[in-house]
């Protein structure tokens, strides 16, 4: 293992150390128990909005906490979920009353522990919502498994969600609002190569010289397929189609539902893309890849777009959510409508996304 | 000879060092199917169960459980945070006030784990998950006991009853969890989960037995 590191064990509490060296104007650290929230923060009369997961995704949560944002990030341990207390205090921290809304990535461990947080805040008298974010096309049926994985449309969703906060959306709205562009957005990715994750020392699967892994998830957790490398146009095709040609995917996920004063099983219907949509495309790195190659799927993820009658109206290319060092891409297709065009559009102003301010 | 807060807190101990020996092998049985951390995680959670001990050495057994799991809900993180920390939470409330086990307090406790973590994690038997191995481990020190084996003797026959459960995970395809995200690729491993709880139940067996 090659690593800019000191020890595995440290790797966490160090990063958390720099990002608040870094960026004092925009973060605060809070550590034992760890979260990276806003430094102006609660503010007063907004909803909350946060998020968290295992690090090792970077930029991807940490690096959203700011203005038009989040308001909190829950780090856990490298591709491991962060734990209940984590989420709890963050949620008393950044509360200004108005509730707290979590959004969630559909793995097991996340969903459990953004669960038990919730009821936990609950009984402390903070308003909570849990909305999952579940868009990886990767995953076929959710009647076997655990359900699509949250993949690119995260970040999507963090900022468009953020923005409807930071306009005033009450809790109720900015929850329908994530819902919503979690069913419109859809992702698949791919690798290059595996990761190593800092404690294990070792990649998490193998990867010939000649071979690709196709439909992986955000943890170095191997794909649904390996095949012989293709060139970058015809790995952006099997990605873009995989997405464009998806179907209407439907599944049950838990909600808590205020009036009733108890988790509900609510059912989710994604519809399928159709010619005539407005999208916003993402092209986004595993971590190891670099922008030059980015930008060759970008050009032939353009063109298949302009193929399906899918109009591009915004787009995203770079390194948002990743797997370490992994070399790979994943591209995420997210259906927009004006609303959400505009809540793109509005200021933000974090460490791994800022502009209009 | 009933099991006393002394035994629960020697056997607490001695489930960190069995995890500890296994930390390694966890993680790699999780890197086939899943994402390379359960013995990380593990470990981690019951070194912090070790630094908790000493502030209940004088309480009872639930209040001891309960802290256990308390401390593995805090520092564990993935699944296996809120599933142990549920089964040990749920345990620590089945024999709340205790200071003395008696086998049918430990069927309990274990009756009560199992429970909480189906609850939690809405697993079925055949999923190829903890539910696996802690399901038939159950049923068998149950059985035991109506047949008139002592404590040891049950939790030994619910130790080679969680054994075999792990090994049956082998041949399954996951349905929950990461693991199942592989499909039919998850089908000739054994689950990690599994693996801790056969661990975890052998632990007590063994805890029985040295007290026998």
């Amino acid at each position: 293992m090659k690593k800019l590191i000191n020890k595995p064990e440290d790797v966490v509490k160090e990063e958390l150390e720099g990002v608040a060296l870094a960026y004092p104007d925009l973060v605060k650290v809070h550590f034992d128990p760890d979260f990276v929230y806003r430094a102006d923060a609660p503010v007063k009369g907004k909803v909350a909005v946060i998020s968290g997961g295992g690090s090792g995704h970077e930029p991807m949560h940490g690096g959203f906490v700011g203005v038009g944002m989040l308001d909190a990030a829950c780090p856990g341990q490298v591709f491991t979920s962060p734990t209940p207390d984590q989420m709890l205090e963050a949620a008393k921290t950044v509360n200004s009353g108005a509730g707290v809304l979590y959004i969630v990535k559909n793995y097991t461990g996340d969903v459990m522990n953004f669960e038990m947080a919730a009821d936990l805040a609950r009984t402390e008298g903070i308003r909570v919502l849990n909305i999952l974010i579940d868009d990886d096309v990767a995953v076929q049926d959710s009647l076997y498994t655990a359900g699509r994985r949250g993949v690119g449309t995260t970040v999507l969703a963090e900022k468009i969600v953020g923005a409807a906060a930071e306009k005033g959306y009450d809790l109720k709205k900015v929850a329908d609002l994530c819902r919503k562009v979690n069913i419109n957005g859809r992702s698949m990715g791919m690798a290059l190569t595996p990761c190593t994750v800092p404690m294990a020392g070792k990649p998490t699967f193998e990867l010939a010289e000649d071979e690709m892994e196709i439909g992986i998830g955000i943890h170095g957790e191997p794909g649904r397929k390996r095949m012989k490398l293709k060139t970058a146009d015809e790995i952006t095709e099997m990605l873009a189609l995989s997405i464009i040609e998806d179907s209407t995917y439907t599944r049950t996920v838990r909600e808590w539902d205020e009036d009733k004063g108890e988790w509900v099983d609510v059912t989710l219907v994604d519809p399928p893309f159709k010619a005539g949509d407005q999208v916003l495309a993402f092209v986004n790195s595993m971590g190891g890849t670099p922008d030059i190659e980015l930008a060759i799927i970008y050009r032939k993820l353009h063109e298949i777009c302009e193929k399906k009658g899918l109009k591009i109206v915004r787009n995203l290319v770079g390194r948002y959510i990743t797997s370490l060092e992994m070399q790979g891409c994943s591209i995420t297709l997210l259906k927009m409508d004006d609303e959400m065009i505009e809540l793109w559009d509005a200021p933000v102003k974090t460490p791994g996304l800022r502009w209009g301010i | 000879m009933p099991i006393t807060t002394a035994d629960v807190l020697a056997c607490l101990r001695k489930m960190a060092d069995v995890i500890h020996e296994n930390k390694e092998y966890l993680t790699e049985l999780d890197s086939a199917i899943g994402d390379a951390d359960h013995g990380i995680n593990m470990d981690r959670g019951f070194q912090s169960v070790l630094k908790k001990l000493p502030s209940v050495e004088d309480k009872d057994a639930g209040t001891i459980l309960k802290t256990a799991g308390m401390a593995l809900v805090s520092s564990v993180g993935g699944a296996g945070g809120p599933l142990y920390g549920t089964a040990f939470m749920q345990a620590g409330m089945a024999v709340a006030g205790k200071y003395e086990l008696e086998a049918e307090d430990i069927l309990a406790a274990l009756e009560a784990a199992l429970k909480g973590v189906v609850m939690r994690g809405k697993a079925n038997l055949g999923d190829k998950t903890m539910v696996d191995a802690i399901t038939p481990a159950v049923a068998a020190m149950r059985e035991a006991l109506r047949n008139g084996a002592g404590t040891a003797e049950a939790l030994e026959q619910a130790t080679a009853a969680a054994e075999k459960g792990m090994k049956d995970t082998i041949p399954m395809l996951a349905k929950k969890g990461r693991a199942s995200y592989l499909g039919e690729r998850s089908i000739g491993h054994q689950d990690p989960g599994a693996t801790s709880s056969y661990l975890l139940i052998r632990t007590i067996a063994e805890i029985a037995r040295e007290k026998e």
